[in-house]
């Protein structure tokens, strides 16, 4: 087991101007589970790859327990990736497939069926050991991917989004799996998803990146609660935070024909900037139904059970705004309705321009 | 039909795919029609093969196969120009399949700068025609004392073959998910045992159907085998030309020899079948 740091680390493809990971500091300390996240393109799975030796470091270096192996092989960093596509050879058995790369360092072929049959336990993966991939069902093989990883105790973990060719019902379940065997073995994992939900509930951090950038690494909940960019704010929670153009007059941001009080430290933000409006940001749970609000009409309404989602227009100023509300699953508006919105809870404010946080 | 796997097929498209059906037994029966006469007329008396009325009931004998197989001293044998036709095949297309495998990787899984100029090379050289570089190939084989060895005839070949065994091959191994070929790196296979325990296996449907096709091409090879060659290392092909009588009656005699010929490429096609057509149809399907 091992820590992971990127230093300044950059990867330009050949024939491009922009890099697909552009000078990425990150530190991921021993045992940690971390989960590199952003939309395609982000440079998320580029990063994954610089660790894993299958692309090249431009610029930077990567270390992975104090080592130094931008220019080490594959083969020579003590790592095991699992595939998106599980990559499983497919004229091996399980038991072959889970082996090879025993048998590639020359492990003794009784020793070697010891830990493949320890890995096929911990995996439940024992009466498919004869099996060739193609006899296996998507979770089955999805098992056998990390049977391969698990069966090497490597130092470190990669998987390049390993639920993504699941199910949604075996994604949930195995998502909790992956957590839960982590835990367990308590290796090193760097885990790439595009997925936030995934994300969100996996990781003991998350790392946003987005055009090769990275944007913020946190806990799940210091994402959710302080998110330190714009492009964070919109990419984290489900639905995402509802962010608005909103003027700013005095110690007020207008939204609508209402208006938000904002704190002290972005107020300071706001002055030296100089800024005459903000991206106001304000999660769905934290707009509430009220006598006293800004006036909005109810234009789809999503039930899910408990929670019902409203989407609503409200006058911005002139323009149409578009805002999502949740509310009590039981009574929701109906599509039509005129209601009456506030906003009572936590507001985010960045600053349009840069998209960095205000108030910090 | 209650049980039967057959497409219902209704309306228009059930005529269209009738005659369709009839379309292709009958083209089947134009392209089988001259091989199915050579068999039998191997089986045919010298008078009944050359008869005017064609004869599809005779006293069917092998005399014919006993003639052409036996020995006449002074005269190129039956087993003679098999076994050199033989070796000259076996051993030409193991040399094509070492040769290539590592090129076909060189092109496909680890593309080699410049690679579409490498690929378009190795084509080029089949655009000679082989009868415009005939001479300079006899003056070369002879000052090299070449002539009518076994040796030269593998050499050019393994040349021929070469360029459309590494085109095939190249395509085969680009198929190959380049995730495979990454998670056997990570799992720490050196070059060799990545070819040999990941990628050959996906590919052999591959490499069947390369082989065949070079042991097909070599095997009915005659250009080249009857210029270079007169005593000692004449092919097949060659001895089937000899059974050309300049006196006297051969029809028979020469489809026997024909079909002797053709056996080995028959065998070579029936045992590689499977293989086969997995390996033409690999592009296909994914």
């Amino acid at each position: 087991m091992a820590d992971v740091e990127f230093r300044k680390a950059s990867r330009i493809y050949a024939g491009t101007t922009e890099p697909a990971v552009n000078q990425l500091s990150l530190s991921i300390s021993d045992g940690e589970f971390l989960v590199l996240v952003g939309p395609s393109g982000s440079g998320k799975s580029t990063a994954l790859r610089m660790l894993a030796g299958l692309e090249p470091v431009n610029a930077g270096s990567i270390h992975i327990g104090g080592r130094d192996v931008s220019a080490v092989s594959p083969k020579d960093r003590d790592i095991a990736m699992v595939f998106q596509n599980y990559a499983l050879y497919p004229q091996m058995t399980v038991a072959e497939n889970m082996g090879f790369a025993l048998k590639q360092a020359k492990v003794p072929k009784a020793e070697r069926r010891k830990q493949v049959e320890e890995a096929a336990r911990v995996l439940d993966l024992t009466p498919y050991l004869d099996r060739k991939p193609k006899a296996l069902s998507g979770g089955q093989r999805q098992r056998v991917a990390m049977g391969r990883a698990i069966v090497r105790q490597p130092q470190v973990y990669l998987m390049d989004e390993p639920l993504s060719n699941l199910d949604a019902k075996l994604r949930v379940q195995t998502r909790t799996e992956i957590s839960d065997l982590q835990a367990r073995l308590g290796v090193t994992t760097v885990y790439v998803t595009h997925d936030q939900v995934e994300a969100m509930t996996m990781g003991d951090r998350v790392a946003v990146l987005n055009f090769g950038e990275l944007q913020q690494v946190a806990s799940s909940r210091d994402l959710y609660e302080r998110p330190a960019t714009l492009f964070v704010a919109g990419f984290i929670g489900s639905p995402a935070m509802n962010l608005v153009k909103a003027p700013v007059e005095g110690r007020h941001a207008k939204l609508g024909s209402s208006s938000a009080e904002l704190p002290d430290a972005v107020l300071a933000d706001i002055d030296r900037l100089k800024l005459k409006d903000v991206s106001f940001g304000v999660r769905p749970e934290h707009l509430e139904i009220a006598d006293d609000g800004f006036d909005a009409k109810v234009v789809v309404v999503e039930e899910l059970g408990a929670d019902a989602f409203l989407h609503v227009d409200f006058d911005n100023h002139g323009e149409t705004g578009r805002l999502v509300v949740r509310v009590d699953g039981e009574r929701p508006p109906h599509r039509g309705d005129s209601v009456k919105l506030k906003v009572a809870g936590p507001v985010h404010v960045f600053d349009t321009g840069t998209g960095a946080r205000l108030g910090e | 039909m209650s049980g039967s796997d057959e497409i219902q097929v209704v309306g228009e498209g059930k005529w269209a795919s009738r005659i369709m059906g009839v379309f292709a037994w009958l083209f089947s029966m134009v392209f089988f029609f001259p091989v199915f006469w050579m068999v039998l007329t191997s089986f045919k008396s010298e008078d009944v093969a050359q008869s005017e009325t064609p004869a599809f009931t005779f006293d069917a004998s092998l005399d014919r196969y006993r003639e052409v197989m036996g020995d006449t001293p002074g005269t190129l044998t039956f087993a003679s120009a098999f076994t050199n036709s033989a070796l000259v095949v076996v051993i030409s297309t193991i040399i094509v399949l070492i040769l290539a495998i590592p090129a076909a990787y060189a092109l496909a899984i680890r593309p080699v700068q410049k690679w579409r100029d490498v690929l378009f090379f190795f084509i080029s050289t089949k655009f000679l025609p082989i009868a415009a570089a005939i001479l300079p190939l006899y003056y070369i084989t002879k000052t090299l004392g070449l002539l009518d060895t076994r040796l030269i005839l593998i050499v050019l070949y393994t040349a021929m073959n070469l360029p459309l065994a590494v085109w095939m091959m190249r395509s085969f191994f680009s198929e190959v998910p380049r995730e495979l070929i990454e998670a056997s790196e990570i799992d720490g296979a050196n070059l060799g045992g990545q070819l040999w325990s990941v990628v050959l296996p996906i590919v052999a449907p591959g490499i069947a159907a390369t082989a065949l096709l070079c042991f097909i091409f070599a095997w009915n090879e005659y250009f080249l085998a009857v210029t270079l060659t007169s005593v000692n290392a004449p092919t097949a092909p060659i001895w089937v030309t000899t059974q050309v009588d300049t006196r006297g009656q051969f029809f028979a005699k020469l489809s026997a020899a024909a079909t002797l010929a053709c056996i080995p490429v028959v065998l070579a096609g029936w045992a590689a079948q499977k293989k086969l057509v997995r390996g033409l149809a690999m592009g296909a399907i994914k």
